[in-house]
């Protein structure tokens, strides 16, 4: 507890113990807002223009980044109705790729860095992966916490990490991924929330997406709680992230739906809400046709990527 | 047995079956909560099925798709052994069907004929399993230098709605050559035959397919078909019966995405038919240049 108490002395944090129980409940009774028709489309489009596309293999070529720029331009063919999605997120070695592509466009290139996904190296390794991606021209970063530290009770090096790599990111935005599935326990979510957001994040994120489970609703909603109580007590508006198993359009509406509880219509814009996502546009889009036709779609008729 | 759960024999409770039907590898009521009176054959009522809703059947599609690739990938001699063990399971069940099928109105003689003909026609497409590609695929002559050649590869999903006449027979006979031939399949029952489709959905949940390469819906056909015919992640349509008026909106559907559609009469003619099998197959053509 010596270490909570010294980082509150410098980051005023409360210790906030999270209500498991109430966080449940809550998560199922948003779940059952019904969202239908015209609302539904408009949501959707909503929710598409906040993705973040995401191509993180180790597989990742120029050829396959460029591919999925182009997708992140031009969502589905016949359609000149839809919104292009916020961002293209790739590994610090394509991001050169990625914003030649999407020149012209106003979607952001983010790249993962500080030793994604795990975050196990040195924090001058970590600054410099941060430096060299900024300096390849990434909009945005996004960081993993060192979980190890975290867990072992280290918050003061967790803040002090994020800090810094807060200054190396210079005009950069930082999202901070807390990796909430190797967390444990909500509590733990929302100190780890707190602790990234006065150490200087612009954004929290869930998850890397290498790890189950990953932005479950509960998470999202301790995080998005956070949030709001940071704001209430600064002033400042924090985005939120959460990445990783969101494939399909209800889950998407869903989320929609916890922002404008708890954080209000403010957060519906992609400069504050994001998700990280693959598959999640295409399955958006067939439900999006089929308000459209009015019949289902199947995956054949949409490009992969 | 009466409505209120007692038979009176013994002064035990009947333990009396929840008919369910078979979607992705578990036994679901239908979404929507709602069931259909089954009428027994003398009058009076014989039980509960459920009416599947158009969400049940796009629940099933989704299953039936994720099942598809694997199950068509799977190896030609274990869909002939799996095939093979659903009619191992059924003759085991063979004196419960034959109740089952006199329950719902079929002469004791007409009953044990037809669980004896739906196990022999797994068994007879069992058999075909790993034959029906040499006979449907071929190496043809081409006057270049190229090796060409002709093979069969599955539709993917394909929906089967089974006639009324034979409760199990009917069903048997759509299923076997649409999953022999590598396909998932969405089959809607209606009526009395429901009875026994969801029993075999108990006999095909234990002979090793996939979950989601068969699925059992039940309900009406009127609200199912529609919907069947304008889902663009179907790729066949197959059904028994119907009247011309549902045939043509399902030909018209069918056309708009390009789905096969095969109307079949009911009855029992080319039950055993190698063909039926080609129906819900695609023929691929491969030039492979000689030496390269």
């Amino acid at each position: 507890m010596s270490t909570i108490s010294t980082l509150s002395s410098r980051f005023n944090i409360p210790s906030h113990p999270v209500d498991e129980v109430g966080i449940k409940e809550r998560v199922a009774r948003l779940a059952t807002r019904s969202i239908k028709k015209f609302s539904k489309v408009e949501g959707l489009k909503l929710a598409l223009s906040m993705v973040d596309l995401t191509t993180l293999e180790g597989a990742d070529t120029p050829g396959r980044v460029r591919q999925l720029c182009t997708k992140a331009i031009h969502l589905h063919s016949g359609r000149s109705d839809l919104p292009m999605v916020a961002a293209v997120c790739v590994y610090p070695t394509m991001v050169r790729v990625a914003r030649e592509a999407l020149k012209g466009t106003p979607i952001k290139v983010a790249a993962v860095a500080t030793a994604f996904p795990s975050g196990m190296n040195p924090l001058a390794v970590k600054l410099e992966d941060t430096r060299y991606a900024v300096g390849e021209g990434a909009h945005e970063i996004d960081m993993v916490i060192s979980r190890g530290d975290f867990l072992r009770g280290d918050y003061a090096r967790v803040a002090d990490e994020i800090a810094e790599v807060k200054k190396a990111c210079g005009k950069a935005h930082l999202k901070v991924i807390l990796e909430t599935g190797e967390l444990g326990t909500l509590d733990r979510v929302r100190l780890a929330s707190d602790i990234a957001m006065e150490a200087g994040a612009d954004f929290i994120k869930t998850s890397t997406g290498k790890i189950q489970p990953a932005a479950t609703p509960e998470v999202v909603l301790v995080m998005l709680q956070a949030i709001s109580d940071f704001f209430r007590k600064t002033g400042k508006k924090i985005g939120m992230k959460p990445a990783g198993g969101i494939a399909n359009a209800k889950a998407a509406l869903n989320l929609l739906v916890m922002v404008r509880e708890v954080l209000g219509p403010a957060w519906l814009n992609p400069d504050l809400f994001r998700i990280g996502a693959s598959k999640l546009p295409n399955d958006i889009l067939m439900q999006l046709e089929k308000e459209r036709t009015g019949v289902y779609q199947g995956g054949d008729y949409f490009s992969n990527d | 047995m009466s409505r209120n759960g007692t038979s009176g024999k013994n002064g035990r409770l009947d333990v009396r079956k929840t008919y369910k039907m078979l979607v992705g590898g578990a036994f679901v009521r239908s979404e929507s909560g709602r069931a259909l009176d089954v009428e027994a054959p003398g009058g009076g009522w014989l039980g509960h099925v459920c009416r599947a809703s158009r969400k049940d059947f796009r629940n099933a599609v989704v299953a039936a798709r994720k099942a598809a690739s694997g199950w068509a990938t799977a190896t030609s001699y274990l869909k002939g052994q799996i095939l093979y063990r659903a009619a191992e399971m059924l003759e085991g069940r063979a004196s419960g069907f034959r109740e089952v099928l006199q329950s719902i109105g079929l002469s004791p003689v007409a009953a044990k004929t037809e669980v004896s003909q739906a196990i022999d026609l797994l068994v007879y497409y069992a058999g075909w399993a790993d034959k029906y590609l040499q006979v449907f695929g071929a190496v043809n002559p081409v006057a270049t230098p190229h090796f060409n050649f002709s093979v069969t590869e599955p539709m993917g999903v394909v929906a089967y709605v089974a006639g009324e006449k034979r409760p199990l027979l009917d069903l048997v006979s759509g299923i076997a050559p649409i999953v022999v031939g590598g396909n998932t399949v969405i089959t809607l029952s209606t009526g009395r035959a429901a009875v026994a489709a969801m029993e075999l959905g108990e006999v095909l949940e234990t002979s090793d397919f996939p979950p989601g390469v068969i699925n059992l819906l039940c309900g009406l056909r009127e609200e199912l078909v529609g919907q069947m015919s304008s889902h663009m992640d179907v790729n066949a349509l197959v059904v028994q019966g119907g009247d011309e008026k549902e045939h043509t909106a399902s030909r018209e559907a069918c056309a708009l995405n390009l789905k096969r559609y095969f109307p079949r009469d009911p009855g029992g003619k080319g039950d055993e038919d190698p063909y039926r099998i080609l129906d819900t197959v695609e023929i691929k053509t491969t030039w492979h240049p000689v030496g390269g």
